[in-house]
């Protein structure tokens, strides 16, 4: 089996380093991140932490480069998919492509480009210390389903391989309970987090802004309810669960971690996600839109 | 005329500033450093006037003699221990508070009998140092009858404001310009302090634009409930200052980049009760008043 990591950052480089493990798997890797892409050919692609691991694979800058694979996993920032996915489509005429990214609207956008479209939604994650060197921070589970012309064996051959290579996965036919249930989570707190400059334990312990993350997620499951999806845990214990001191308190949200260094964040796809499905299903989502159009501000006032 | 003006941020210094021109004037402020530099140096006022005032200034309000009016201008959380440094002095005086917010009228009434005004201003300024501030929009002051005055009072300080070189009008009523400028401000000072945005076009369009509309909204309704009929437009007057041509920091942005408290309680916090008294569901501003604060708990 050939698989391409579209985007080897975090957490495409935790699928890429592990499934490069396996005899059965030819990994390639695209991520326009040179120095990185250089490191990983010269010296593997290693991750230390959760988990201790040199992976032996192809990495490329160059989308061109890469051969006919069976398998995409598109693991870049959201506001990436598309640039990547273009130059990266002629590698699926016939293979299937899954995303493992944050938010909503990822498959649309993949199945843009590709005709075979696989739904994901990871929960590891790590950051990137280093070109070529990945810290795994917390270990976790990854659920894939059909989103377009796939049949679930094939997802299961995907899915089998990342279980093998030490990434716990299973396939599932409708895949949207745990992407909402993620979107749910991320919409409710990372842009909370960003505005406020507080981390995740802190934004729990003050009453009024906890008020405020429930009826984000509030307006998350009444968009999602409205769909017919069954969300696979509820997101308010995961909140609850990510304020415990021993679990992250200290966890500064990665869209906080994005607007301290003014990177471009992932709103448009969760809060934005969130109030576009809304629309859609006719769900009001004030909350979310209000959320929505002052992290927009954050970012316009960048660039005035 | 003796005015004593008690709090030397931006409104008060440009109200300081100005009246020396046409009054004796002597200015508390809550720093003795500051008081010493309004004294060795005067206060200078630059932008749209251009003038040096000289003035008496103390952080001692024994030091500052009797007055005729008493002008209350300092921050909202400043507000309580300067009112209370103004009971038991100033007999003869008229007060007159020029605050953001509701509710900075009982605070002083609380404290002694003067005859008491109320006002809003519009103006604006940038502070560039404890004696130099600069005069930005020359909006009006709105003053009003509060307690024991009558609006020929107002009009007797608006004139004597106006022949200083500043903007005044009296008004029999000043509650429907409060309101006005108070759902104004915990809209705008809000989403600025939390966006980072100043008041420029983004609050008049796009998804922004939508929320300040939809803020806005929610204070119609929250004054409407309390039986109060509003002054200018609070949407329009947002449409009309971000058309000025230049951007305006509002204060509350200010006070979160240089990371000091802000007037989120005086101002956010006076909208979201008086709609808790009155029964109105204000998600939207809810939301606003617990991100401000959350972002000044932030600081430590």
């Amino acid at each position: 089996m050939r698989v391409a990591i579209i985007g080897c950052g975090a957490v495409g480089s935790l699928f890429a380093a592990n499934l490069a493990q396996l005899e059965d798997v030819e990994v390639w890797a695209y991520d326009a991140f040179r120095d990185h892409v250089d490191a990983i050919n010269e010296h593997g692609l290693r991750l230390s932490g959760a988990g201790d691991v040199v992976g032996r694979l192809r990495a490329t800058a160059d989308a061109g480069e890469l051969p006919p694979c069976e398998f995409g996993i598109v693991a870049t920032k959201a506001m990436h998919t598309d640039a990547a996915i273009a130059a990266a489509a002629h590698a699926f005429s016939d293979g299937c492509v899954a995303t493992v990214q944050n938010g909503l609207g990822n498959e649309e956008a993949i199945a843009e480009h590709v005709r075979r479209v696989i739904r994901g939604t990871t929960f590891p994650a790590g950051k990137l210390v280093e070109p070529g060197h990945v810290q795994w921070d917390v270990k976790g589970d990854t659920t894939f389903g059909p989103y377009r012309d796939v049949e679930l064996p094939e997802i299961e051959a995907l899915a089998d391989a990342c279980t093998r290579a030490g990434m716990p996965a299973k396939a599932v036919a409708d895949a949207r309970g745990p992407q909402w249930r993620k979107v749910i989570f991320n919409a409710a707190t990372n842009p909370v987090g960003a505005l406020t400059g507080l981390t995740h334990g802190r934004v729990c312990e003050r009453p009024d802004l906890r008020r405020l993350v429930s009826g984000l997620v509030d307006e998350g499951k009444a968009v999602a309810a409205a769909q017919g999806i069954e969300l696979d845990a509820d997101p308010e214990e995961l909140i609850d669960h990510a304020a415990k001191p021993e679990v992250a308190y200290d966890h500064k949200a990665s869209m906080l971690q994005d607007v301290e260094a003014r990177r471009s964040t992932e709103i448009d796809y969760l809060n934005g996600g969130i109030v576009r499905f809304g629309r859609e299903h006719g769900v009001p989502t004030p909350l979310n839109q209000a959320i929505w159009a002052l992290v927009k501000g954050v970012e316009q006032s960048w660039t005035r | 005329m003796r005015v004593v003006v008690a709090g030397a941020g931006t409104i008060g210094s440009l109200l300081a500033g100005h009246l020396a021109r046409v009054a004796e004037v002597a200015v508390l402020t809550r720093r003795p450093e500051h008081a010493r530099a309004l004294v060795e140096n005067g206060l200078r006022v630059s932008g749209r006037s251009d003038f040096t005032a000289t003035l008496r200034a103390s952080s001692d309000p024994d030091e500052l003699g009797d007055a005729d009016i008493v002008v209350v201008a300092c921050k909202g959380g400043d507000l309580e221990p300067l009112a209370a440094g103004l009971a038991g002095r100033f007999a003869g005086a008229t007060v007159m508070t020029v605050q953001n917010g509701l509710g900075a009228e009982d605070v002083v009434a609380a404290r002694g009998d003067w005859p008491l005004l109320s006002a809003v201003t519009f103006m604006s300024g940038t502070r560039h140092a404890d004696d130099h501030v600069e005069y930005v929009l020359d909006t009006a002051t709105w003053i009003g009858p509060f307690r024991g005055t009558t609006e020929a009072d107002a009009e007797a300080v608006a004139e004597l404001i106006r022949s200083a070189g500043l903007k005044a009008e009296a008004f029999a009523d000043l509650r429907p310009a409060q309101w006005s400028k108070l759902i104004f401000n915990a809209t705008v000072n809000a989403v600025a302090a939390l966006t980072g945005l100043p008041h420029d076009h983004h609050f008049a369009e796009g998804e922004l634009g939508r929320l300040v509309h939809d803020l806005v909204d929610e204070g119609k309704a929250v004054a409407a409930a309390a039986g109060a009929t509003l002054g200018e437009d609070p949407w329009e007057m947002n449409v009309h200052a971000t058309r000025r041509g230049h951007a305006h920091y509002p204060s509350m942005l200010e006070d979160v980049s240089a990371r000091r408290p802000t007037e989120v309680e005086l101002i956010n916090g006076s909208l979201v009760r008086a709609a808790e008294r009155n029964g109105v569901p204000v998600p939207l501003h809810t939301a606003l008043y617990a991100l401000v604060k959350a972002k000044e708990a932030g600081y430590t």
